[in-house]
């Protein structure tokens, strides 16, 4: 269908994610042009520890690139701007003279650090520093990281101390070499992805002197912190030769953003292996209470920032394989809808897949997943459809959650990822919520968010009302269920999650 | 009873011998066991093998059953699978033609709508997963016709309902739709379900070539047609969708 695609200029976007790294091309309407994908390794050096080789991702980087921009059959001159867009919290060291990584990147799935993150709770304990950053004290966070590279590669910190070392999530890493390297690569980093590395004061929005001493970093290796739409500088060399690099959002803030979330209280859920969703709390940092985070949605240019608030859900998508691959009930993960849809309902069963532990909103890591409720009369369709009322439940709980910490109430969510195409799944999460669930006609939001926030840097795009009018909605499920059945199941399912909770006695 | 074909009884009868007791087989077993020529045996068993109803270790060379036959007896493609391979077509699809796209499979004596992406303007739609639309009338309905056997029948069957004064109900008469709706890959419906609305639908296939869907778009006639006319541009569309999504569950180029 290139014939309707119209021509140019477009927009590419790089999502420099945690198994892959994408380019996308997109024209003025917000339809993609072309794709090009490329898996990197992962790398496992003992249990708990993730690492990714910095070198390989930046040759796959513009590889990618190099592949979209020839699929769409393009030059650098129908390119306006590049978006780029990460895995989030991912930390890398590297050598500026050099630009030789220290060590391998350590990904945010990386445990490495608990140890030191109890340590530096000292006696207030994980909320030590979430007044001025939002997060708590756990592993995912850059800035610990980055502590447990200067104390454990030799030699590091006073190479660091020197000025000789500079430090970035994934979207310095990418945004320092495609502007050049060691050539006169810009260091910077934006405020969503600084917002993440717990180092970063989430009022100024600047580096916050405090914690850099409690975590002993040297300021001299910090990149410098930008809004996630501006030029930071331009591609040197390359597919995209001479083109503007403008913009950089986390990969679920990228999400937010393509969702085109613009107003306060405007939410979107990414519904993957993992769920993350985000509500858009305006220009005000919301401290939580209720095991969210608080982080930077985005900021465009010198306007104010946007605050977000963030719940994650651990098993969502990875319970259905679970189903699948361990106890074998299904051959796809999109047969789970046949099979729930072979029943009415429950049948009195409810999963609560604490398969680690609860997350947001509980935190409790004593607990361990249970099936409640069973009976003679429960089939493995009526399994089925807890599992996938498993993920409505937890996404409620979020919402729930995030109502009452920022007040607001949820009006609509809009939904990506690949489980929106479990028709079931959506109907069900309308239901729980009591809300209307959107799926846009774009499913790639993560790079049409980074692809919107560069059009903006650049003026390919006027504003985000814009932004808005490409938004399509290609499909809605609005709310079936009646209120006293919603407040029944919700109790039942209540009652299975505090089930779950004191299994494990013993905390190593 | 009609007189029977000696070699499908002997493929039949192989069948049977490599499915009981030892599962792998060599030539000359199959042959003493079915006393047969070893070149007859032989010549049953490529051609078994060919279909692929029979494998051949290619280590000690010794026969057994085949996936295909597995797949015979379990050959339903998930219709929640067909959805998950023709999401990012479909949203495509409504991107590039502007109207709403639904995806349809045979159900009974209808087109059970398994996926619906609405029209990409502002305006409210209500999502028509799990509705019924009519065999004889819609694009959808008559491209399941045309190449699903199973549809075909159905329609000598079910009562053809005259939507408006365009259906076609005489059975000779859509015989002659089916016909031309082969040779040209595509169906359509204008006016004959709903008065002032035209849609264009095509097959989709899976791995084997077997028609396990179709895919199409739904409008307004005036933005459908142009001069009586369906508009090219959008059949074309339709067409590049449904191709798009076969490739997706395996089917070659055609």
């Amino acid at each position: 269908m290139t014939s309707t695609h119209g021509h140019g200029p477009f927009i590419a976007a790089i999502d420099q994610g945690t198994t892959s790294s994408r380019c996308i091309v997109f024209d003025r309407d917000g339809r993609i042009v072309s794709v090009d994908q490329k898996e990197h390794e992962q790398i496992f050096p003992k249990p708990g520890w993730v690492e990714h080789d910095a070198k390989e991702i930046w040759a796959n980087v513009q590889q990618v690139v190099a592949g979209a921009v020839e699929k769409a059959g393009i030059t650098a001159a129908d390119v306006k701007a590049i978006g780029i867009t990460n895995q989030r919290e991912t930390t890398l060291l590297w050598d500026k003279n050099t630009g030789e990584p220290v060590h391998n990147a350590i990904v945010w799935q990386d445990t490495r650090t608990d140890a030191l993150c109890k340590e530096l709770g000292r006696n207030v304990g994980q909320d030590r520093f979430r007044r001025e950053t939002g997060l708590p004290l756990a592993s995912y966070f850059s800035g610990p990281k980055v502590r447990w590279l200067l104390d454990n590669v030799e030699g590091l910190r006073e190479r660091a101390e020197r000025g000789d070392i500079l430090f970035g999530t994934m979207d310095s890493w990418v945004i320092w070499n495609l502007t050049g390297g060691v050539d006169g690569g810009v260091h910077v980093t934006d405020v969503t992805n600084a917002s993440r590395t717990m180092l970063m004061n989430l009022r100024s929005l600047a580096w916050d002197d405090r914690i850099l001493s409690s975590m002993e970093i040297p300021a001299a290796v910090l990149p410098e912190i930008r809004s996630s739409a501006e030029v930071y500088g331009t591609a040197k060399g390359g597919a995209l030769d001479g083109v503007p690099v403008a913009s950089a959002l986390g990969d679920q803030q990228a999400a937010l953003f393509g969702q085109t979330c613009y107003d306060k209280g405007e939410a979107k859920s990414t519904y993957g292996t993992g769920t993350f969703m985000l509500m858009n709390t305006g220009d005000e940092p919301v401290q939580s209470y209720n095991g969210l985070l608080t982080t930077v949605g985005y900021r465009i240019g010198d306007q104010k920032p946007v605050y977000a608030l963030e719940g994650s859900i651990a098993v969502t998508g990875s319970l259905v394989q679970w189903m699948r691959d361990q106890m074998g009930l299904i051959k796809s993960a999109a047969e789970i809808e046949t099979l729930a849809s072979s029943v009415e309902d429950n049948g009195g069963a409810y999963f609560v897949p604490a398969f680690s532990g609860l997350f947001a909103p509980y935190w409790r890591s004593d607990a361990r997943g249970v099936i409640a409720g069973l009976t003679r009369y429960v089939t493995k369709a009526h399994i089925a459809r807890a599992v996938l009322e498993a993920t409505a439940w937890q996404t409620r709980e979020i919402t729930d959650a995030m109502t009452k910490d920022s007040g607001v109430e949820l009006t609509a969510l809009k939904v990506d990822g690949g489980m929106t195409s479990n028709n079931l799944l959506m109907q069900t999460l309308s239901d729980f919520l009591d809300a209307p669930v959107v799926r846009p006609m774009v499913a790639e939001t993560t790079c049409l968010g980074a692809a919107y926030a560069a059009g903006l840097a650049v003026g390919f795009w006027p504003d985000t009302d814009a932004l808005r009018a490409n938004w399509r909605r290609a499909a809605e499920w609005t709310p079936r269920m009646d209120a006293d059945t919603r407040d029944r199941e919700y109790k039942n399912w209540l009652k299975a999650v505090e089930r779950t909770m004191g299994w494990i006695e013993d905390e190593e | 009873m009609a007189r029977t074909i000696q070699s499908l009884e002997r493929a039949a009868a192989m069948l049977r011998l490599l499915a009981g007791g030892e599962r792998r087989l060599g030539l000359s077993d199959v042959a003493s066991a079915l006393g047969l020529a070893k070149g007859t045996a032989h010549g049953i068993l490529r051609t078994l093998q060919q279909e692929g109803f029979v494998e051949q270790d290619p280590a000690s060379g010794r026969y057994q059953l085949g996936a295909e036959l597995l797949r015979l007896g379990n050959s339903y493609l998930d219709v929640h699978e067909l959805r998950a391979r023709a999401l990012v077509w479909a949203d495509d699809l409504a991107r590039a033609s502007g109207e709403s796209v639904h995806l349809g499979v045979l159900h009974q004596q209808g087109v059970l709508i398994i996926h619906h992406v609405f029209r990409p303007d502002d305006s409210r739609q209500v999502l028509e997963v799990g509705a019924m639309q009519p065999l004889h009338s819609t694009a959808l309905g008559k491209v399941l016709c045309a190449y699903d056997p199973v549809a075909h029948s159905q329609l000598a069957e079910t009562g053809r309902e005259a939507f408006t004064d365009r259906t076609v109900t005489d059975l000779a008469e859509l015989e002659g739709v089916l016909d031309l709706t082969r040779a040209r890959g595509w169906a359509a419906d204008v006016e004959e379900t709903w008065a002032g609305v035209a849609s264009v639908a095509a097959p989709i296939h899976d791995r084997r070539r077997m028609p396990v869907g179709a895919v199409g778009i739904t409008g307004a006639v005036e933005r459908v047609c142009a001069d009586g006319e369906l508009r090219a541009q959008l059949v074309a569309a339709v067409r590049d969708c449904a191709r798009a999504v076969s490739r997706d569950l395996g089917a070659g180029r055609f």
